[in-house]
């Protein structure tokens, strides 16, 4: 019995592996664009799993997020773009982002450590706010970030001979650019899981659960909670930094633009809506709200013309309304997300008034 | 008797106007049980909370095994030797029973971040070691059948014996517990008292407010009372309990006119 359900496990597992392995061939079949849209989707989970690590391990709450992704990106696009003249390859600036992200991570964490709940969320907002406005204004005196021009002609991810952003034949098969990028994504998801679920599972896993339980009986029972919070800060920092490098990388353009407050809602949407704390839960949270909109985009514009054989409303309204409504209604009827950690499922059902 | 385990010298901790300790002196043998009693508001929860660093004292030092370790965090008094648990229970409800005394084992455990990512073979046996210490202590307390459930649905006397096997689990020198009987019914307490009497026969000391007489009659080979923060009186439970001091504190005083 039990070995037949861990044959089916491990079909499952096979199943999703060739899924995803097939996916960008037939995505690219409906037009690159899909393939694109991937890759951002992709992007968004990197992100969702750093901020897991954030808000539903350690339960600090930070609605500053992106600011890590911005500090990636423009890491990025400074060490390898004709701005500075300056072109480290891929391999070398990937980990400089997620280090200097980090870093970003312990200069927020710092200040914020005596805070919790709603103060620590205003703070953060704050601190995404103040990345962004610095990005947009230090073109003067020196010019560093290009301000709101934002930074072009950024290399594309580089190994070796091998160009991510090329269309090559490869073993007979013709592969784009965009699906080249799929793949690194995919590989680079597949460590940052790995990474998650063993330090989930882990002394320094545990050590977050005790702080987001209680904090003081935590710092009784022997554990530093200001190193264990600023750990959690920056890894959750580093792994945004990793996916604003490779956004960087992807786009060749970037600008404080893409670093706005809604970018950090957006991605606590996808945390909360998937689990807070549950990595799967927050694959797909993460999964849902980067496709939806854009099968959403694709589709009602059509749908309208053939109804009424005009556009009545925007895409743009129409997705952010879907939107809206798909976040109450979890919020109504999975309230834990909709596929919740264990430990939340309990935390919220104790808490539901009998 | 060789030098004490505890050693606390004019301890006091003041709150705006409220004076709630003034110099509080004391000190714990190894193996004892030191009670700690007084009438309501006599400040038995502060002093605990100043030795287990939750308060940093206006006055006063004291040092544990000769180390002084006035004011530092409550971590760092953990690493040194002192576990407590607290009067209204501090459990992580929503974890479960095993997790939370695993969580008592971050203090003697070594295993960081790349440890944890690269899951090294030392990793794996310190985190297969951790989770047989903890088993062993919820066996000690007598609630490994629990182990996987919720630590927020057990009942109260469970959660009292895990808090205690959580704090166990840290290696304390000396135990804190503040009011372990709560809420207890006789024979609850009664079993308490035969887990504390073996937690000492483990070679650990064990300071503890109560406000059950009995137990702490039974339980402790010398009791300290506080009354308005102050020191009243200390020495074994008979003595104390027939000094006047100590009586009019609990009764009040006698009529004088």
């Amino acid at each position: 019995m039990i070995r037949s359900r861990k044959a089916w496990v491990w079909l499952g597992v096979a199943l999703i592996a060739a899924t995803l392995l097939l996916l960008p061939f037939a995505l690219s079949q409906a037009g690159t664009a899909w393939v694109r849209i991937a890759n951002i989707a992709l992007l968004y989970v990197l992100l969702a799993l750093g901020l897991n690590i954030v808000v539903g391990f350690a339960g600090l709450l930070d609605l500053g997020y992106i600011a890590f992704y911005a500090v990636g990106a423009y890491a990025y696009a400074l060490l390898a773009s004709p701005h500075f003249g300056l072109h480290l390859p891929f391999w070398a600036i990937l980990p400089i982002g997620a280090v200097v992200a980090a870093a970003f991570g312990v200069m927020l964490g710092a200040p914020t450590l005596k805070l919790r709940g709603d103060y620590l969320a205003i703070v953060t907002l704050g601190f995404g706010e103040i990345v962004r406005i610095f990005l947009n204004n230090l073109s003067q005196p020196v010019n560093i970030t290009r301000g709101p021009q934002g930074i072009a002609g950024i290399d594309p991810a580089r190994i070796g001979g091998f160009d991510f952003s090329r269309t090559d034949t490869l073993l007979g098969a013709v592969v784009s650019g965009p699906m080249k990028y799929y793949y690194l994504l995919l590989a680079l998801l597949l460590a940052i899981v790995i990474v998650n679920v063993r330090l989930q599972n882990s002394r320094i896993g545990r050590a977050w659960e005790a702080i987001r339980e209680d904090e003081v009986a935590a710092r009784s029972m022997g554990i530093d909670t200001t190193l264990m919070k600023l750990l959690a800060f920056a890894m959750g920092a580093s792994f945004g930094g990793v996916a604003g490098g490779m956004f960087a990388a992807i786009q060749g353009f970037i600008s404080p633009e893409s670093f706005v407050l809604v970018e950090s809602v957006m991605v606590v949407s996808m945390v909360v809506l998937g689990g807070m704390g549950n990595i799967a839960g927050v694959i797909l949270g993460a999964v849902l709200l980067a496709f939806v909109p854009e099968i959403l985009r694709w589709t009602v514009e059509p749908a309208q013309r053939a109804l009424f054989g005009r556009m009545l409303v925007e895409p743009e309204v129409i997705r952010m309304l879907i939107f809206g409504l798909a976040l109450v209604l979890v919020m109504l009827f999975r309230p834990a997300g909709l596929l919740p950690s264990a430990v939340r499922k309990r935390e919220l059902e104790a808490e539901r008034p009998t | 008797m060789s030098a004490p385990l505890l050693e606390a010298k004019q301890i006091g901790k003041r709150f705006g106007g409220v004076q709630a300790l003034s110099g509080v002196s004391f000190s714990i043998g190894r193996g004892e049980i030191y009670g700690l009693i007084g009438p309501n508001g006599a400040g038995k929860t502060t002093l605990f909370n100043v030795l287990t660093g939750i308060y940093s004292p206006q006055g006063g030092t004291f040092a544990l095994a000769g180390r002084n370790i006035t004011g530092l965090k409550p971590d760092r008094i953990a690493a040194a030797g002192i576990a407590r648990t607290f009067q209204n229970i501090r459990l992580f409800a929503n974890l479960s029973v095993l997790e939370n005394v695993m969580i008592g084992r971050h203090l003697r455990t070594r295993t960081g971040v790349v440890g944890a990512i690269l899951r090294t073979r030392r990793v794996l046996e310190e985190e297969r070691a951790i989770e047989k210490r903890a088993l062993e202590l919820l066996d000690f307390v007598g609630i490994r059948r629990r182990a996987n459930d919720a630590a927020g649905s057990l009942p109260y006397g469970d959660q009292r014996r895990l808090e205690i096997a959580r704090a166990l689990a840290t290696e304390p020198k000396l135990l804190a517990l503040d009011e372990p009987a709560a809420g207890m019914n006789a024979s609850e307490t009664l079993a308490l008292r035969r887990l504390l009497d073996s937690i000492r026969g483990g070679g650990t000391t064990i300071l503890l407010i109560e406000h059950d007489m009995r137990l702490v009659m039974n339980v402790c080979d010398r009791v300290l009372v506080l009354d308005y923060g102050e020191r009243i009186a200390e020495g074994p439970p008979a003595e104390v309990q027939r000094d006047p001091r100590v009586v009019e504190a609990y009764l009040g005083a006698p009529h004088a006119a």
